[in-house]
């Protein structure tokens, strides 16, 4: 569906997007992640062709983006970072102006704007100036105006950035919704959105890639070292220690922060892909411990993302 | 082609939907009415040759202020990005925002139709001058449009635009007024380059095709330069 080669965008002597190659199947939803100027933006203006790439390739089904732009904006349906919609227009205006460009006429296009009003909740506020809205409200009409064609592609720039929990929610239920045909590219920088929406996750950082999984299998790869948090009161801390590390399938078990709370807290790392919990359990059974505290850390989205974003 | 009517369209209805048109038609309204009529009856003569002879000037100023939003506002607001990732092209755009200021150029000229009908009851009137001079003032107009235009499509500051545009139909306006600053060897150039001239050539009634081809090479030129600015922006 989408092939990107090469992908390269410098401001001046500045390169914000670097060598970039991705291949998107249909139907996917892809969360683009990254810290701030990461290159989430240029990348997805280079894909809209609102930005030339300095160099590389972009093909659009077979459409090539230099060739046959108009055709590919023709595919695309994009909502930029914070919908920056003309704050003078009523919403239906608007929408109705957009309907137009997008050559859509007589009952289809009344059908469409129907059909867009339902899907985004936009009953009661066709009639409002765009520039009065809320931004969640202001986000809906953007979303509207990026689905209006019904496209295959479609392609959203921070679609949940300074929305409340409940219009996350909401959004977010609509974009899972549209992913089921459409192909979705949307950046994020809120993790738990990008695990919760997207099939495949792609990480940039400094302009290049440097993750790009299924997001089950991404989670997954940093979960081999699985890590046991353990909180223990009434314990002795060398006995502790001993008898755990006795315990097969334990490498070590350290006390990070000694003497918090009155409790030992003690961090067990896991080798293996036994789960060495019931022999840990029956470990503590047998002593005189209270056992306050008993978790397994397997390594989130978060603490790969932070790895392989590091400032280093 | 449909691209263009539809962006002309919206452009049009911005136009007269925004307070800033009702101004700058009040405006233009009443600095030609005062200039035009204030020595209108000193001369005791029943023709426009006076409001046409000032209309350069005017429009040096109201046209400019009428397009510098066209570009300046959508790169403010960022709806730029959104204009050019609808399916159009550059010169949709371009040519849809040319043609929905050039109508408004001619539709702030209508009231002063005004003038010419209310002489026409004083005196006899010679209508063929008026004529020659309402089209050329939409020649006039339109090439300052390109001008102003190309202005908009520089900055996002709609001051700036404005001042930009202005200062540039200023020049041409003034440039044949101001012959004998220049060295004998480029006097003919200035003097061709000059709007005047040309715009009071058309208004006397006479349709020289060297006229026309000036405003049409300022028109392709304005337009040309604005897709540049364009293109820079990528």
């Amino acid at each position: 569906m989408i092939q990107v080669e090469g992908l390269t965008k410098y401001y001046d002597d500045f390169c914000a997007v670097d060598r970039i190659d991705v291949d998107i199947q249909k139907g996917e939803i892809i969360g683009l992640l990254g810290p701030n100027g990461a290159g989430k933006t240029t990348t997805l203006r280079m894909l809209t062709g609102y930005f030339k790439p300095t160099a590389g390739q972009v093909k659009i089904k077979d459409f090539d983006i230099r060739n046959d732009i108009v055709a590919i904006k023709q595919l695309i349906g994009y909502l930029p970072e914070s919908a920056p919609l003309y704050p003078g227009m009523l919403v239906f205006d608007y929408l109705d102006y957009v309907a137009s460009i997008r050559n859509l006429t007589g009952s289809t296009r009344t059908q469409r704007l129907h059909r867009l009003v339902d899907l985004c909740g936009l009953q009661g506020i066709m009639h409002r100036t765009i520039g009065e809205l809320s931004k969640g409200l202001k986000q809906r009409v953007g979303l509207a105006h990026a689905m209006m064609s019904d496209p295959e592609i479609l392609i959203l720039d921070e679609p949940t950035s300074g929305l409340d929990p409940n219009q996350i929610v909401e959004i977010r239920d609509i974009i899972r919704e549209i992913g089921r045909e459409k192909t979705v590219i949307l950046s994020t920088h809120i993790l738990s959105e990008a695990e919760a929406t997207c099939d495949r996750i792609i990480i940039i950082h400094k302009g290049r890639i440097v993750a790009d999984d299924r997001t089950e299998n991404l989670k997954q790869s940093g979960g081999q070292a699985r890590r046991i948090h353990l909180s223990l009161q009434n314990a002795a801390p060398e006995e502790a220690i001993a008898t755990l590390n006795g315990i097969d399938g334990i490498t070590a078990a350290a006390s990070p922060h000694p003497n918090a709370n009155d409790a030992l807290n003690l961090v067990l790392t896991c080798r293996g892909t036994d789960d060495p919990r019931p022999a840990v359990y029956a470990a503590i059974k047998t002593r005189d411990w209270v056992l306050v505290e008993f978790v397994q850390q397997t390594k989130n989205l978060e603490t790969i993302f932070r790895e392989l974003t590091k400032e280093n | 082609m449909h691209q263009v009517s539809r962006i002309m369209g919206k452009e049009l209805k911005d136009f007269f939907i925004s307070p800033i048109a009702y101004i700058v038609i009040s405006v233009f309204l009443l600095v030609t009415g005062w200039l035009f009529f204030s020595t209108f009856f000193v001369f005791n003569q029943a023709d426009l040759r006076n409001f046409f002879n000032l209309l350069p000037m005017t429009f040096a100023f109201v046209v400019p202020a009428i397009t510098m939003r066209l570009f300046s506002e959508e790169l403010n607001t960022g709806s730029y990005e959104i204009l050019l990732t609808l399916p159009v092209t550059f010169r949709d755009i371009i040519v849809g925002k040319f043609l929905a200021g050039v109508i408004f150029v001619c539709a702030i000229l209508v009231p002063t139709l005004a003038y010419p009908v209310s002489i026409s009851l004083m005196g006899e009137l010679d209508w063929g001058p008026v004529i020659g001079g309402y089209a050329g003032a939409v020649m006039l107009g339109a090439a300052f449009t390109a001008i102003g235009l190309f202005a908009s499509a520089l900055t996002r500051n709609q001051i700036i635009a404005f001042i930009l545009g202005a200062v540039i139909c200023f020049a041409l306006t003034a440039m044949d007024r101001m012959l004998f600053f220049f060295p004998t060897a480029v006097l003919n150039v200035v003097n061709y380059l000059g709007a005047s001239s040309h715009f009071q050539n058309v208004a006397k009634g006479i349709i020289d095709s060297r006229d026309i081809l000036y405003f049409l090479s300022l028109v392709i030129l304005g337009l040309y330069a604005a897709h540049l600015a364009m293109q820079e922006k990528e």
